[in-house]
């Protein structure tokens, strides 16, 4: 007589053991896997969730096409939780476990900087869809969102105009962490470069999640008082701009004595705010909602469509994402397979229209071409485009205004380097 | 705003109200201005404002009006301009009245910048001075001064003859000297004179004028304005020791909310309850809850919503920590690893449940009306919402005290800290207290979620970012006395406020979690140690 009790154990471990082998039916061989890693909880979430929804739609809508090489297109979603390190552990979850043929992915550039290793590792692909610091550029990476050149120089150099009104005076605030560090460096290089005087440059950090900004709103305003016109370039990223934003009109900031332009505050980060104390405040991107062509409404209709809601803004990273995944889309039919070499081959050249009515190009340093518009906040959370460029910039990673990098250059397709100097014609190897 | 164009433009419009303040208005002006703005490109309508206001047409005031609030239009095809009344039809703006004949198929708004912006206000200053609304005066004459235009000079002293209230009065005479300084033309004696009336009024816009003087100005104007911006430097400094004293406060009062119950549970009970932040969201959660409910069903409640929130946070937290506490803590009395386990666990639970529950995004929670804004007092500014933080952790204070004093559930909650077994054996029910203190504590800290909820944001991880500050609070302050949370509490916003300016944000946080470790090796039991303490099971 068998017990119970040895029934179930053995029970138990048969289940165990046929776990694995019972996995999902629909992760059949016939669907190509597209990973996406974005934080879903956490102090990036209020940013980086509305990229993941952005991507499902993408992968949807090609699936009603037809999918791609004649399969399905099927979406593996991770939540890394704002957690930089958690990042690479769950890349690597993708890649050799769920084995996507690519990653759209990460935001804060500390997110990136800890899956690097992972993606040059396991050979795989990630697409980065937002604005970002510079001073990169790697094999297995494509960079879709602005370098400093396709926004941060341009955004310093409209508020230096007549039209952005003279500023003479900088405040650099940013959260403490390599992005807003790399990027300041970069700012007060160049600001000195164009005859800045550094006592007029006061460069600020905070944590992310920073909630008490009486103190830093109240040293903006000081410094502000010393009779040159004064603006803020913010680099805060995540939560904490609600609260700073808040502050700012609590104590009577306004954008006609201290204008801030932020490059990581779009549409979505102040659809929670109310944005009528901030009105003329500025952000740079390469993509705003309120930009008025067929191309942008028909996005705008089907996203409201997919999340069914009226109300879900759009905004410049999901711009990356949709150039991004229309590229990766036409490299693989180009080379016929999604083996990360072939299509990591295939990507320079290709073209994909972006929703602002031109034609983005992936280059050979695997950064897109991209227009620059600066916008204003109104009243109701959209922006008023202020100023664009005329043509679409191409990205450049290597800064020319830092001495580290003002003679590196980027090219994988003929020079098969990412950080070449010109000078001592040398390739500096992985960084 | 500094550049010699626009000096030599607001020169240009100077000279033109001169004319025209003697030559009465003419309307034809206006009209030929408006053109400019349907040009479409901003340099074109900044000029055109210029020539709005230099025209000196009545309508003046309610065509830039109009521009300021966007409702100023043009026909992309007839390049005609309108003025959009609030009932959507379209006016004249020549003669305000409505528009002959049909309008247009489509019209397009004007838009504005920053700079635009910047010089509509100071325009609206100079036109609205002789406004019957006190208020409107008041701002115009704030505008004009902040705008350093010599061209609002025969207006500002038109005004000034009319004026009866002495406070709108002193402004317009600021806003005199401001123009002055910028006049080319002023007497050096007028000069100086305006430097004295500047640095009089004392405040940053003050400096600000006096630091930056136009190229124009003789030695002894500058060296005038440089003594004077000296004083006022010096003064602002004192001003800013004052602000940042109350920003500790407001610092203080914001972790001695936090803090208070876990003093209380903490205190009375020994337990470390490392879910005592999750208390907090929850209490934040509740608030978002309410303000939702009324947005959808009276949003005309919207300004009492705190009030309706504070009594359901402190039940729903309170109804949690009884929860936690008959349920889990109560079999680990005396085992304070378990405890710090078990709470912890629980902290995960109820963010998870929260997250799964709302959504792992931040909530919006409103700021009712009496919650937004500032006033200036001397020369700090005191915001709404911060203000009425500290005045609610003082009123928390005050009537925890008094409940601690004058209660009898006080009572025994003293007796139950000082000396457990007697207590019991008096015949106070220690169970019944225990679970009732854990409530008290987790309820204030759901009313301290509700306070804030107004300045920090609302997600599953509102609660992360208060327990270390609340343990820190505690541990400095000593166990079980309230005083010393509020002392510790306070001191504590003190420092960091202080640290921050000097080291930033980060290190001075770091400086201040340095300083308590050390301190704890001198004092383990904090600032005010109760004597006497059982911590038994």
């Amino acid at each position: 007589m068998v017990s119970l009790r040895k029934v179930a154990g053995a029970l138990a471990v048969a289940t165990a053991l046929a776990a694995p082998m019972a996995a999902p039916a629909s992760a059949a061989d016939d669907t190509i896997k597209i990973g996406i890693l974005h934080s879903l909880s956490g102090t990036m979430a209020i940013s980086e969730t509305t990229l993941k929804d952005v991507m499902l739609m993408l992968i949807d809508q090609q699936n009603a096409k037809g999918g791609l090489l004649g399969k399905k297109l099927e979406a593996v979603v991770v939540d890394p939780a704002s957690n930089w390190p958690l990042f690479a552990e769950k890349a690597r979850e993708l890649i050799s476990q769920d084995k996507v043929s690519v990653v759209f992915g990460c935001w804060t550039s500390s997110s990136r900087k800890s899956v690097l290793p992972v993606f040059k590792e396991l050979n795989s692909i990630l697409f980065y869809p937002v604005q970002y610091e510079g001073q990169e550029s790697e094999r297995n990476v494509f960079y879709t969102g602005a370098a400093p050149n396709q926004q941060a120089i341009p955004a310093v150099d409209y508020l230096m105009s007549d039209e952005g009104g003279a500023v003479k005076r900088w405040v650099l605030e940013g959260t403490d962490y390599v992005y807003p560090r790399t990027t300041n460096k970069i700012l007060q290089a160049y600001l000195i470069s164009k005859g800045v005087a550094p006592e007029d440059i006061k460069v600020n950090y905070t944590p992310f999640g920073f909630s008490d900004w009486q103190t830093e709103v109240a040293a903006i305003k000081a410094f502000g008082s010393a009779g040159k016109k004064t603006a803020v370039v913010s680099t805060i990223n995540g939560d904490a701009n609600v609260p700073f934003y808040k502050e700012l009109g609590n104590a009577g900031l306004k954008a006609t004595d201290i204008p801030v332009v932020a490059f990581s505050v779009g549409e979505e980060e102040l659809a929670g705010l109310d944005a009528k104390p901030l009105v003329g405040h500025l952000a740079a991107w390469n993509y705003f909602e309120s930009i008025d062509t067929p191309e942008n409404k028909a996005f705008i209709a089907a996203w409201h469509k997919f999340t069914g809601k009226d109300t879900r803004t759009t905004n410049d990273p999901m711009e990356a994402h949709y150039i991004g995944f229309n590229m990766w889309v036409k490299a693989v039919e180009k080379a016929g397979t999604t083996d990360p070499d072939k299509v990591i081959e295939a990507l320079p050249g290709i073209t994909a229209p972006n929703l602002t009515g031109g034609v983005s190009e992936m280059l050979p340093n695997h950064h897109i071409t991209k227009p620059v518009y600066i916008g204003e906040v109104r009243a109701d959370g959209q922006f008023d485009v202020v100023w664009q460029t005329k043509d679409l910039v191409p990205g450049s990673p290597w800064s020319p205004y830092l001495p580290e990098s003002k003679d590196l250059t980027s090219d994988w397709v003929k020079l098969k380097c990412g950080n070449y100097d010109t000078v001592k014609k040398a390739c500096g190897g992985s960084s | 705003m500094r550049t010699l164009r626009d000096f030599l433009a607001s020169l240009l419009v100077a000279l033109i109200l001169l004319t025209v303040a003697l030559a009465g208005a003419r309307a034809g002006s206006l009209a030929d201005a408006l053109p400019g703005f349907a040009e479409g490109t901003f340099p074109a309508t900044e000029a055109a404002l210029s020539a709005v206001a230099a025209s000196g047409d009545p309508q003046t005031a309610a065509v830039i009006k109009a521009l300021q609030d966007e409702r100023l239009v043009f026909d992309p095809a007839t390049k005609a301009v309108f003025i959009k009344a609030a009932d959507g039809s379209l006016l004249d703006p020549t003669t305000g009245k409505p528009i002959a004949g049909p309008a247009p198929a489509e019209t397009k708004s004007i838009r504005l910048n920053n700079k635009i912006r910047g010089s509509i206000d100071a325009a609206m200053g100079a036109l609205t001075l002789l406004s019957p609304d006190p208020a409107v005066r008041l701002s115009a004459a704030d505008a004009v001064f902040k705008a350093r235009q010599a061209s609002a000079l025969p207006a500002l002293q038109a005004a000034l003859a009319k004026e009866t209230d002495p406070r709108i009065k002193l402004v317009m005479q600021q806003a005199a000297a401001s123009a002055a300084l910028a006049d080319p033309k002023a007497a050096e004696t007028d000069r100086v004179a305006a430097v004295q009336v500047i640095q009089n009024r004392g405040d940053k816009d003050a400096l600000a004028i006096l630091t930056e003087l136009k190229s124009d100005a003789s030695p002894a104007v500058r060296a005038a304005a440089g003594t004077a911006a000296a004083n006022i430097k010096g003064e602002l400094a004192i001003w800013d020791n004052v602000q940042n004293l109350y920003y500790s406060l407001s610092l203080g009062s914001v972790l001695l909310l936090a803090a208070i119950g876990l003093a209380i549970t903490f205190g009375v009970m020994g337990v470390i309850n490392m879910a005592h932040g999750e208390m907090v969201m929850l209490g934040a959660y509740t608030t978002f809850v309410v303000q939702e409910t009324i947005r959808e069903q009276a949003p005309w409640l919207f300004d009492w919503s705190l009030a309706i929130a504070l009594p359901l946070a402190f039940l729903v937290s309170g109804a949690v920590g009884v929860v936690i506490e008959r349920g889990i803590i109560r079999f680990l009395y005396g085992r304070p690893l378990e405890t710090l386990l078990a709470t912890w666990g629980v902290s995960l639970i109820l963010q998870q449940a929260v997250r799964t529950i709302f959504g792992p995004n931040n909530r919006e929670v409103g700021n009712p009306s009496w919650m937004s804004g500032a006033f200036d007092l001397g020369n700090l500014t005191i915001t709404y919402n911060r203000m009425w933080i500290i005045v609610f952790a003082a009123a928390v204070f005050v009537l925890l005290l008094v409940v601690l004093r004058f209660t009898r559930f006080g009572l025994q909650m003293r007796a139950v800290t000082q000396n457990r077994a007697m207590a019991s054996a008096m015949g106070i029910r220690t169970p019944w207290v225990d679970a009732l203190t854990f409530g008290l504590g987790s309820g204030i800290a759901g009313i301290a979620g509700v306070a804030l909820s107004q300045i920090d944001n609302v997600s599953p991880n509102l609660g992360q970012s208060y327990i270390i500050d609340s343990f820190m609070v505690v541990v400095f302050g000593g166990v079980g006395n309230l005083w010393g949370t509020l002392i510790a509490a306070l001191s504590l916003g003190v420092a960091n406020k202080f640290l921050e300016p000097v080291a930033g944000a980060v290190l001075g946080k770091i400086v201040v979690l340095v300083f308590i470790i050390l301190f704890i090796q001198k004092r383990p039991r904090g600032l005010f140690a109760l004597k006497g303490r059982a911590v038994e099971a």
